[in-house]
């Protein structure tokens, strides 16, 4: 037995409550489904049932987007911006205030650990409503207008769909900018995480936010199939895997619907030698362990310098040995459940090939619960690119680690891959990271760091990762028609 | 040339003919940088566990073993730390199970009174030396200062380095400073086996992060058994990130030599908050066999009354409050 055991430490529940069953929330009310069915979410943790939700059907579709049609041709198209923002600040206020309970919910339906829906999700989800708040009277000064002077004109009404690893915090970056800038919104919430976005909806009544101008609609593919292609939907936007993204652009292709896709990444973390060693051993862990490595971003490529990897593969199995893997609710827990067992599957599939391809496995040794979809922190060594674990997204907590002798190779190898999202680099040396940040293709470079957001920040890919920005004043570009105004 | 065995030691470990300046230099400053904000978060990040129950009860005992209770100022008497000893040996008169501290931590003038006190008990004593707390004074001071504590009965010195040498870049000076001193702790102790020997660093006046960590491993090289943090008589003393970067330091020396070096922080350490922090990182940074008196010490006096506070907590399920708790 460990000298120094952490006893058990586990956040409350007793602060969330979760109904037994859910509508839709449509036209500000939650109501039953006129042609859809029922399906159950569960903890991915324990496997336990935690609710019934709807699944809705292209009925129910049809009635959200025109409740929100109504509302944006009503009462929320002729408000002021200073008007739109003061619901934007009341749903931030709100969402700070009820932080706990999200936090904990959150958890109870991803998975994920409570100390990172309680320090990054849900303090990040308050933060993007927030800033874009201060937008919403503002975007005339965003260079939006064509130089008129005035704010720019919104699209109507957005179809927005969100992926299930990191819920709140994706329909905080979906609904913000898009409300801050006067639009209306249909949302879809993933199938194995409903829950927050169901209680966000009770956080729209409980801001008095005009019936219509916010709908969350539950649901799977066929759901989120109905939205993309429904005629009334103004603006598309969708966070999610490049599968999926290539379908929905076929789908609204020669529609006038504009779209904004925000994909998968194969993203390469960049060691060198002369870097700090210690804390980017803590960025390589950030980068692929944080969040089990569902994190669209995620380091999933080691990029180390040869003349270093022995040493830096050292320090990371020895890192490695410190996260505990358990029951999310619990404080002092670093990785938490494996989403789904669809995604448990997917995960051991390619791992298995990593094998079968000739990569060496190592997994931190750890107990892993009974039941649950669990995974333990995984990290391939002697990848080569052409290796399918160093091109495939796995998403998951599993690391693929290759070398490199040059700087030049580094960006070769890192640009090698139709992805293009995130990089990380570690350097001491302030000229390197400014050469490399010039010459990855990447959306987001981090330097000496990793997996840092802000909403000021835009974040998004580029090549398969998608397009458009999400976050900043480039990310209210999607949102209004540049260079029209009212 | 310095004869000492660590500079004998050091030779073979830089693998030069002999050691320079410019030799302890290059390898000090061929360490790996620290990047600041990264060594915060880490920081920062540890300080997110939860200690509850069976583990909180545990780290307050083991908190309370690690402390060198500390009484350093002008105006210390004889009678002061007598009372000092007395706390040392019984920290709550209301429960005899209450654990001892490891040391008292005194200037050396007052070693004689000290070991008369704790005669009865397996308490070290610990003086302060070498100039203690500026360091600002000559080597024959130095050492005669360090001697005298040695003949009076002292366990262990703490002390300073030449913070006006290492900021200079005089490497080669602080240390043959420290491996003379060392010297003095294995050949003029009074209690058979060699004293140890803390180095405080005084992380304060080094400012950077990157300068922890060379004096971390300049200290080491000179023969320390324990790298120290801070006198506590300048601001900031000791630090969570402070204590990372040398926590790691006598982590990836013993991965280098095989030798385990200890580390204590001392100064500005007042909650039991506080103390379990301080564990939580030797746990997960440098492991569990720093988790010793031998291995890491707190240097503290405040600290001891607020363990005991917690500790009544736990044993009877109230808080009491500073009536409860004696002083020093």
């Amino acid at each position: 037995m460990a000298k120094f055991e952490y006893a058990p430490a586990p956040e409350s529940r007793a602060i969330v409550t979760i109904r037994p069953s859910y509508g839709l929330f449509i036209g500000g009310e939650f109501v039953q489904s006129t042609d859809g069915s029922r399906f159950k979410t569960i903890n991915p943790s324990s496997e336990e049932v935690l609710a019934e939700v709807t699944e809705a059907g292209e009925a129910d579709v049809d009635a959200a987007v025109r409740a929100a049609r109504k509302a944006f041709d009503g009462p929320w198209g002729r408000l002021l911006g200073a008007e739109r923002g003061k619901y934007l600040f009341r749903i931030a206020r709100i969402l700070a205030e009820r932080a706990r309970e999200f936090a904990v919910l959150e958890t109870l339906d991803n998975g994920k650990p409570i100390k990172e829906s309680r320090d990054v999700d849900i303090p990040l989800a308050a933060a993007h409503f927030f800033y874009h708040a201060g937008w919403a009277d503002k975007l005339e000064h965003a260079g939006l207008s064509g130089g008129s002077g005035q704010p720019p004109k919104p699209l109507g009404v957005v179809g927005q769909i969100i992926p299930w690893n990191f819920p709140l915090l994706m329909l905080s970056w979906k609904i913000a900018p898009a409300l801050a800038t006067g639009n209306t919104v249909v949302l879809k919430p993933a199938e194995t995480t409903p829950l927050s976005a169901l209680l966000f909806a009770e956080v729209c009544q409980q801001a008095d936010l005009p019936a219509g101008v916010v709908n969350i609609i539950t649901g799977a593919g066929e759901t989120g199939r109905h939205l993309i292609e429904h005629p009334g939907v103004d603006k598309v936007a969708f966070t999610g895997s490049t599968q999926v993204g290539k379908a929905i652009a076929r789908s609204i292709a020669g529609t006038r619907k504009r779209a904004t896709l925000e994909l998968g990444g194969k993203a390469a973390n960049i060691v060198f030698d002369d870097a700090p060693i210690d804390e980017a051993v803590e960025g390589i862990v950030n980068g692929i362990f944080f969040n089990q490595g569902h994190v669209c971003c995620a380091g999933s490529r080691l990029l180390v310098q040869e003349n270093v990897a022995a040493d830096v593969i050292m320090r990371l199995k020895r890192r490695l040995q410190t996260l505990r893997v358990g029951d999310p609710l619990d404080k002092n827990t670093d990785v938490g459940a494996i989403n789904s067992a669809a995604q448990l599957a997917r995960i051991r599939e390619l791992t298995q090939v990593g094998e079968s391809e000739g990569a060496t496995r190592w997994s931190a040794p750890c107990t892993l619960p009974e039941r649950g979809f669990w995974f333990a922190p995984t990290i391939f060594t002697e990848v080569s690119q052409s290796h399918r674990i160093a091109q495939e997204e796995i998403f998951g907590p599993v690391l693929s680690v290759l070398t490199f002798r040059t700087p030049q190779e580094a960006v070769a190898k890192a640009n090698n891959t139709p992805f293009g999202l995130s990089a990380g680099i570690w350097t001491e040396k302030g000229s390197r990271i400014l050469w490399m940040a010039d010459h990855l293709r990447a959306g987001v470079v981090w330097a000496n760091t990793f997996n840092r957001f802000d909403p000021t920040s835009p974040f998004g890919g580029y090549k398969e990762s998608g397009y458009g920005r999400e976050g900043g004043r480039h990310g209210l570009q999607a949102y209004v028609m540049t260079g029209a105004t009212r | 040339m310095s004869s000492t065995t660590a500079a004998v030691n050091a030779r073979e470990l830089l693998g030069v003919g002999a050691l320079t300046n410019a030799s302890l230099t290059r390898w000090l400053h061929g360490l790996p940088g620290v990047d600041h904000v990264g060594a915060d978060g880490r920081a920062a990040g540890l300080t997110t566990r939860s200690i509850k129950t069976t583990s909180k009860a545990w780290a307050i005992n083991t908190a309370i073993t690690m402390i060198d209770l500390t009484t350093l100022e002008g105006a210390d008497t004889e009678p002061k730390v007598r009372s000092l000893c007395a706390k040392a040996m019984a920290p709550d008169p209301g429960d005899p199970a209450t654990p001892q501290v490891a040391a008292v931590c005194i200037y050396a003038d007052m070693v004689p009174v000290a070991v008369d006190a704790l005669k009865s008990s397996n308490i070290h004593i610990a003086a302060v030396t070498s100039a203690f707390p500026s360091g600002r004074a000559t080597m024959a001071v130095k050492l005669t200062d360090t001697r005298d504590a040695l003949r009076a009965g002292a366990h262990e010195i703490d002390m300073v380095i030449d913070r006006g040498a290492f900021l200079s870049g005089r490497y080669l000076q602080v240390f043959n400073e420290i491996a003379a001193i060392k010297q003095a702790c294995a050949h003029e102790g009074t209690h058979g086996a060699a004293a140890h020997l803390k180095v405080i660093l005084e992380t304060g006046e080094l400012a950077t992060y990157d300068n922890v960590r060379r004096a971390s491993w300049l200290a080491m090289l000179a023969g320390a058994d324990f790298i120290k943090t801070s006198t506590g008589k300048v601001s900031p003393a000791a630090t969570l990130p402070v204590t990372l970067i040398m926590l790691e330091a006598v982590r990836d020396w013993r991965g280098l030599t095989g030798a385990q070096v200890g580390v204590k922080p001392a100064g500005g350490i007042r909650t039991t908050k506080d103390a379990m922090k301080y564990l939580v990182m030797v746990n997960e940074v440098a492991g569990e066999d720093w988790l010793d008196p031998a291995r890491f010490r707190f240097g503290a006096s405040g600290l001891l009354n607020d363990l005991l506070l917690q500790r009544q907590k736990l044993a009877t399920g109230h808080y009491s409050g500073a009536d409860y708790v004696t002083i020093d």
